[in-house]
């Protein structure tokens, strides 16, 4: 059982860094921010294994809802390309 | 944008996102989350609503006016709580001693007025949002 939990700690942190580099290499900022939706939520599930549950509600809420919302917000403002 | 699946979808939703953020506030002392993680779903369901469909539909749910009103009348709320503890005698945001009852332990009546607290802060949270929200949306049309 610790194994497995182990391998899955492995795996997010695994996906979390792979996120954080496509985020800062992604051209279009639409997927950018998509991708960084995905990386909060990763984040989310990270914080739950950390036994912070509370963090892990908040981060859900704000990093992967409200923020990609205002981003979205700002592109539909501004230009999708960087 | 005019997509039924979409629209269907967050309308058949909203309303869970929404008790289930009320849920997260009004069990603030007991289990994990607060008023700022409740109030945060709170407000995202209502964006959610005003994403899919249009922003005057949002607007006739809940007004500019009518978010920045909840939001300065939750920090009015807090205050007034707090003030509460200085009438009985004793010091700002007193709980037990300002008369408030305890309950017990464990249960969903209990801790006095932190239940109060955390759905006035949870309200002005949620309005915060959807106030950040609007005023991005609307650019330079809002005064």
């Amino acid at each position: 059982m610790v194994i497995m939990t182990t391998i899955l700690n492995m795996l997010l942190l695994l996906f979390l860094i792979v996120c954080a580099i496509s985020v800062a290499k992604t051209r279009d900022l639409l997927s950018a921010i998509i991708i960084f939706a995905a990386y909060s939520l990763i984040m989310a599930v990270v914080w739950q294994q950390l036994e912070a549950p509370d963090i892990a509600i908040t981060e859900a809420a704000i990093g992967a809802g409200v923020t990609t919302l205002l981003l979205i917000a700002t592109i539909s403002k501004t230009r999708r390309e960087e | 944008m005019e997509d039924i699946i979409i629209r269907m979808i967050s309308r058949i939703s909203v309303p869970f996102i929404m008790v289930f953020g009320f849920y997260i506030i009004l069990h603030g002392h007991l289990t994990p989350g607060g008023s700022f993680s409740g109030g945060a779903v709170l407000g995202s369901s209502m964006i959610l609503f005003a994403l899919a469909f249009d922003l005057e539909e949002g607007h006739k749910k809940l007004s500019h006016k009518t978010s920045t009103l909840i939001e300065t009348g939750g920090a009015s709320w807090f205050v007034l709580l707090g003030l509460v503890g200085i009438y009985a005698g004793t010091g700002f945001l007193a709980n037990k001693t300002g008369g408030f009852p305890m309950g017990v332990p464990g249960e969903l009546v209990s801790g006095g007025m932190i239940a109060l607290i955390t759905l006035g802060l949870g309200l002005k949270v949620a309005s915060t949002v959807i106030t950040l929200f609007y005023n991005l949306i609307e650019g330079d049309s809002h005064d």
